[in-house]
């Protein structure tokens, strides 16, 4: 492969979108599926476009479970897949997320959210799938989230959701927005040795005694690749170590718990937020997605003002970062989630904070981003 | 007989998974035994082979079986498989589905899958009706049939599997039934040769819940309705319309050459390649 069919170190102007492509490219996905849907059809243009030149294929879907389908199909036979979709979309891979869960199938899947419910607004920002990410297929299973603010994190964090989705055999959710998704901005991709890549643990056994889902003190077992010489049986099913349905319940039991075990178990390294000003915060604000932009400048102009104020950006939304805010919670006087629903994470955070400070919400769910100065007026009233 | 049954073990997983689901009589085991003849006679490696199923009895068939197997969502398989051809071109994906399975919530896959011709085999056991979930209308009962969900007969009208495949682009398309079990290696053996999307219709038996209801006596009574009701391609182009309703056409109905979408896309990825290899920055 040579360099110019890279994007390696440019400097470029581009939209959150693209900048995902990137971030898949260079993290090594080489297979994408998806069904157009508006705000992430970009994503799907450019891996048509990025894909080929880099040994990678693109294929467009007869629908959206139909491309989550083809993502887990590829990921089985050991190629880094991905797809991107928005609301509606979301909602129909639900049946197949449940499935690369229950079958520990690494990919990632990008739900660019809009307005809703149902077809809602294609082409206004909305925050409202945040529930739908921790909870829409049907069932007991963990799941990693992570949420985009900055064309740059749209990078980044694809990056890391690749890594998380290969380290812990798991689908990765990213949640970006409309507001995310379209704006440009110069941002300076990274060299390929500034990135850390993690790959899939594959199994160095004899194929005869290999296990596919024996419980390993990591919680993750080796995953073979479809061909590889380790012929084994996937399926949906609550299944044993070897792959076979089972109806034991001591079995059940053991298989999901250790799906639980090996997301909650590694939390400190699933975890990410960013914090400005939260060492003397007495007033926090908590935010995720395009809100959290407005809400720095929002804490920063405070700042100014005197207020001391402080900011807890969240890029890991599941599971939940509450050992990081829980001590926060027990110092602040106050805290403020905005967010573009009716308050999906402001419960969220209410649940953990069980009474011991004051929680505030601010919410639109008008198809228009929370500003700055809004935040701000809340703030220095707060 | 010995040699057939010793073949057949050749390929069982069997250290875990028997006895298996089926009802005494279905004719699942059947297919599975002209499936696994065809494979062995083809000569492909075990590694090399992968099944990949959706939901119902026939979906259950992958477990039986020594190679990298799937069991998918009901109706998915199709999409599943695609993925993993397409990640791996040079196995040799096969995929089994229920009538219910492939033309119900799998029906958009299926004729999309026909029209972009990856290099797939699909099996399709028709048994006329949703046996594991205990006997409901599927898409290919007959107008008239007594199911759980149409107890005062049915009054929509069937899809016919393969003549759909034919119209939707498939480039190989063959029924067989499971009383023809000859007829029926040698149509999956020529459709897992096949360059390009292979359907195989499987005409099989549900005594348990279709033929009961409908008085179709025992499993032995509906295989012997096969034979009765089977033409084969070449016998039914004499025969008219009226010579034909109710008869069941087996062997190859169509055999074409289309391009095939991992040779295409290869094409589209020598194009992105020179297209990047002059470009000096990012389109």
């Amino acid at each position: 492969m040579s360099d110019s069919k890279t994007t390696q170190g440019q400097v470029l102007v581009l939209q959150g979108n693209e900048a995902m492509v990137e971030g898949a490219i260079a993290a090594g996905c080489r297979f994408f599926a998806g069904y157009p849907i508006t705000p992430a059809t970009e994503i799907s243009e450019m891996m048509a476009h990025r894909l080929p030149a880099v040994g990678g294929t693109f294929i467009q879907m007869e629908d959206e479970i139909a491309s989550l389908g083809a993502v887990i199909g590829a990921s089985l036979a050991g190629v880094k897949a991905m797809t991107a979709t928005s609301g509606p979309g979301f909602s129909l891979m639900q049946e197949n997320i449940g499935f690369a869960c229950v079958a520990e199938i690494p990919c990632v899947i990008v739900n660019v959210m809009r307005g809703g419910p149902s077809t809602g607004l294609p082409t206004r920002v909305a925050q409202g799938d945040v529930m739908q990410a921790r909870w829409g297929t049907h069932g007991d299973h963990p799941i990693i989230v992570l949420a985009v603010s900055t064309t740059k994190e749209c990078f980044d964090i694809t990056v890391r959701a690749f890594n998380l989705s290969e380290k812990y055999r798991t689908p990765v959710i990213i949640l970006s927005d409309e507001v995310v998704a379209h704006t440009r901005e110069k941002i300076q991709l990274s060299h390929p040795e500034e990135i850390e890549v993690f790959d899939r643990i594959k199994p160095s056994m004899p194929p005869e005694w290999y296990i596919p889902y024996e419980d390993t003190p990591r919680g993750v077992p080796p995953m073979a690749a479809f061909g590889d010489g380790y012929r084994y049986h996937v399926t949906g099913l609550i299944h044993d170590v070897r792959g076979f349905p089972t109806e034991r319940s001591d079995e059940i039991q053991a298989f999901l718990t250790r799906i639980h075990r090996k997301i909650y178990n590694n939390f400190s390294d699933i975890m990410m937020v960013k914090e400005e000003f939260t060492e003397d915060a007495e007033v926090l604000v908590i935010a995720y997605g395009s809100v959290a932009r407005s809400a720095r400048r929002a804490v920063r102009e405070a700042r100014s003002r005197g207020v001391r104020a402080g900011l807890i950006q969240l890029v890991t939304i599941w599971p939940f970062p509450r050992q990081v805010i829980e001590p926060l919670l027990r110092r602040v006087k106050v805290v403020l989630v905005p967010e573009l629903n009716l308050g999906q994470i402001s419960r969220e955070v209410k649940r953990i904070n069980q009474g011991r400070t004051r929680v505030e919400k601010l919410n639109r769910i008008d198809g228009q981003l929370i500003t700055p100065n809004e935040i701000l007026s809340r703030l220095v009233k707060l | 007989m010995a040699e057939i049954t010793k073949l057949i073990h050749k390929y069982l997983r069997h250290d875990k998974k028997f006895p298996h689901v089926w009802c005494p009589g279905c004719g699942n085991g059947i297919l599975l035994g002209s499936l696994i003849r065809a494979i062995d006679k083809i000569g492909f490696e075990k590694d090399d082979v992968v099944l990949v199923s959706g939901i119902g009895c026939s979906s259950r068939l992958p477990v039986y079986v020594d190679f990298n197997t799937l069991h998918t969502t009901h109706g998915r398989a199709l999409t599943f498989a695609t993925g993993i051809k397409l990640a791996k071109p040079r196995l040799q994906v096969i995929v089994i589905m229920g009538d219910g399975d492939a033309m119900s919530i799998g029906g958009n896959h299926f004729i999309h899958a026909a029209r972009r011709n990856l290099n797939l085999t699909a099996i399709i056991v028709n048994n006329n009706v949703y046996g594991m979930t205990g006997g409901q209308f599927s898409p290919t009962t007959p107008y008239g049939a007594y199911t759980t969900t149409s107890p005062f007969g049915h009054i929509e009208h069937p899809f016919a599997i393969s003549e759909l495949a034919v119209t939707a682009g498939a480039s190989f398309v063959a029924r067989g039934t499971v009383y023809h079990t000859n007829v029926l290696d040698d149509i999956i053996e020529k459709a897992i040769l096949k360059r390009g999307f292979a359907v195989v219709e499987v005409i099989s038996n549900c005594h348990t819940q279709y033929g009961r209801k409908n008085n179709m006596g025992s499993a032995v009574d509906m295989l012997l309705w096969m034979k009765k009701a089977a033409v084969t391609v070449e016998k039914a182009k004499n025969m008219t319309p009226e010579e034909l309703s109710g008869r069941i056409t087996i062997g190859v109905l169509v055999d074409r050459d289309l391009p095939v979408f991992t040779q295409e896309y290869q094409k589209i990825r020598e194009e992105a390649s020179k297209k990047w290899a002059t470009a000096t920055k990012f389109a």
